[in-house]
């Protein structure tokens, strides 16, 4: 990601629409904002000399295909989660529709399960470690990329190497860590250890933000006696509201799917999330309850589905913001 | 107190100063939960440490004894190949996608939106519908294949070793392809229409338009991409944890898995404590591979050599 900030720009010839001979901030900014957006209006280029059966050939169904695929797994959960039991184990009939849809399922689910304890569990786990993370990011964040104090350079390179650090070589020794802190199986441990995973992306897209704001804002309000919080607050803060979204929206995602330390430093049923809770307490030895495990597996997929239609655009400007930093 | 106070004053117009108090809570997070157990779990895979004892040091013998293990071999093995296939049909999949999605389409902002829904839905809940998808007895893939007269019996897709590890390797597949497609997609969107008309009018055929304008410049994009790819793959523990448990036979053990396996529900901390130990050189050889070797790419084209 350091390794080539506007490094698109200078790969190829100067180009017209992003501006190359701006220099690296205003790529950034170009990349992270607009994301492309006054080139990809007109994208269509020389399309119009393709005739539309070609285009239906290899455009169309290759296309289809491929939603089909990728949306197949989520209509078949939600289907599953309505079928009663005995559509569910025929091979009769047509398994892609239900006949007599049921709600005993997900009644099962919310009154005989811990389902809405995990619910409440991953929510609250989920929120606390947001808001810790965006906090402790914009400060880092802003230390870095604004103030420049000395040596910041290298704070930056090690955050992005931080975010480098897959959780699954960090399982072990942190559970030996929350053990020793006795922390173990309570919701504080998740809380704590999720912002290592997110303050190092948060960070790392919130530095791309402040960046292109411009500096003579600062410079400005420092003449006026302005001291460096209040800038941050009055100033930085509502300039890089669309990239405080994007970090919000990530963590609260990251940390909603989160699985291995939740599955690690958590053993009672009422302390689980709901990633770990269905793939640990919904499976009765042999006997596999697929219509609850189907509606367990649909709702506790939602929230982040939902949240993601509302923010589409941010999410998909901080993911490719953050690669192509 | 009027000295005092401008010294505060003065400090915190510092910038160091203020940079480093800002840095706080950041760093303390960081070290105690990211850095102290990077160290702790070196150290760990070098003491015999059980959970609840903390160990006793015992040198590399953790390390020899898992040369020696037929299933950490079998995991490493297992490890490469679904990182190295997993990544390739990817990278394929998502740059066919990334180019479709790139074209003139209705709806293209919804089409972007949902093609990115299974990178966003947690994995352990997609992978239990993988789960049942792949299921022995009523597998819809199976069902559909019997009925078009394809095969005889139902396909026990997570009961055998080699149907195991492709079954494995598709759920992977289709959580990632999103991922790279969108990210691609980003890349694509920056490359000027205007090099598309000028190769076409020059005679260019759709395949040479490919090769030697939009792959040149989308280069530096795919080695960040697959760099991140590779790490997601390699460390992925959530779908076969789901899925397998690393079963049958640890055919689809990856190294994540196993020393999960070894260290929590076996409670030796110190030897899973090595195998995570153990991926780091083979996670930092393929983030190489896949960096530097893409990247290397790139300044053979003529880009600049930075």
């Amino acid at each position: 990601m350091t390794i080539d900030s506007g490094k698109v720009s200078t790969e190829g010839p100067p180009r017209g629409a992003n501006g190359s001979s701006l220099g690296a901030a205003n790529e950034v900014s170009v990349g992270v904002l607009s994301e492309g957006a006054p080139v990809a209006a007109d994208t269509q280029g020389m399309n119009y000399l393709v005739s539309l059966p070609r285009r239906v050939f290899t455009v169309y169904v290759p296309l289809t295909v491929f939603l089909i695929v990728l949306l197949f797994p989520f209509y078949w959960m939600a289907i599953t989660a309505f079928k009663p039991d005995d559509e569910l184990l025929s091979r009769e009939g047509n398994p892609f529709w239900v006949v007599n849809p049921t709600l005993a399922h997900v009644k099962k689910l919310l009154f005989d399960t811990a389902y809405p304890d995990w619910l409440w569990n991953t929510f609250l786990v989920t929120v606390a470690a947001t808001f810790i993370s965006i906090f402790a990011s914009v400060l880092a964040a802003y230390a870095i990329e604004r103030l420049r104090f000395r040596g910041s350079r290298y704070v930056g390179m090690s955050i992005f190497l931080a975010y480098l650090v897959p959780p699954s070589i960090l399982f072990i020794p942190l559970a030996a860590i929350i053990y020793k802190l006795q922390l173990f199986d309570t919701r504080m441990a998740l809380i704590l250890t999720y912002p290592t995973f997110l303050i190092p992306f948060c960070t790392w897209l919130l530095m791309g933000y402040f960046k292109s704001i411009p500096y003579e804002l600062e410079e400005c309000a420092l003449i006026d006696g302005a001291s460096r919080l209040q800038i941050l607050v009055k100033i930085i803060l509502p300039l890089a509201v669309p990239g405080l979204i994007s970090a919000g929206i990530f963590a609260f995602t990251l940390s909603w799917n989160e699985f291995i330390y939740a599955l690690t430093f958590i053993s009672s049923s009422e302390v689980k999330t709901v990633p770990v809770g269905v793939v640990t307490e919904l499976v009765e030895g042999d006997v596999y309850h697929w219509g609850s495990l189907m509606a367990g597996a649909l709702f506790g997929s939602l929230p982040v589905a939902i949240l993601y239609s509302f923010f589409v655009e941010y999410y998909v400007s901080g993911l490719t913001g953050a690669v192509k930093e | 107190m009027a000295t005092r106070q401008s010294a505060l004053a003065r400090a915190l117009d510092n910038r160091t100063t203020l940079g480093l108090i800002f840095m706080v809570p950041a760093a303390a997070l960081l070290m105690l939960f990211l850095t102290y157990p990077l160290g702790l779990g070196t150290w760990l895979g070098f003491t015999d440490a059980k959970i609840g004892r903390s160990g006793e040091w015992v040198g590399i013998e953790n390390f020899t004894y898992l040369w020696g293990d037929e299933v950490m071999r079998l995991a490493v093995f297992n490890t490469i190949f679904y990182t190295v296939v997993a990544s390739i049909i990817k990278f394929g999949l998502g740059l066919w996608l990334a180019l479709l999605l790139n074209k003139h389409l209705p709806f293209k902002a919804f089409l972007r939106a949902i093609v990115l829904l299974p990178f966003i839905v947690p994995t352990a809940l997609s992978a239990i519908a993988f789960w049942w998808i792949y299921d022995s007895q009523f597998s819809i893939i199976s069902w559909a294949l019997l009925k078009m007269g394809v095969i005889n019996t139902y396909i026990d897709f997570l009961g055998q070793p080699w149907h195991a590890r492709f079954a494995t390797i598709a759920a992977n597949i289709w959580r990632g392809v999103p991922f790279v497609a969108i990210t691609l997609l980003a890349g694509l969107q920056t490359i000027s229409p205007s090099y598309y008309e000028a190769a076409s009018l020059d005679g260019a055929s759709d395949w040479q338009q490919f090769r030697f304008v939009t792959l040149p410049l989308l280069t530096p994009i795919i080695a960040v991409v697959m760099t991140f790819s590779v790490l997601f793959t390699f460390t992925d523990f959530q779908l076969i944890y789901v899925l397998t448990r690393g079963g049958p036979l640890n055919a689809t053990h990856l190294m994540a898995t196993l020393s999960f396996q070894r260290a929590i529900s076996g409670g030796s901390l110190g030897e899973g404590a090595a195998i995570a130990t153990a991926m780091v050189p083979f996670l930092l050889a393929a983030i190489m591979v896949s960096y530097f070797g893409l990247q290397r790419r790139a300044w053979q084209q003529g880009g600049s050599d930075k």
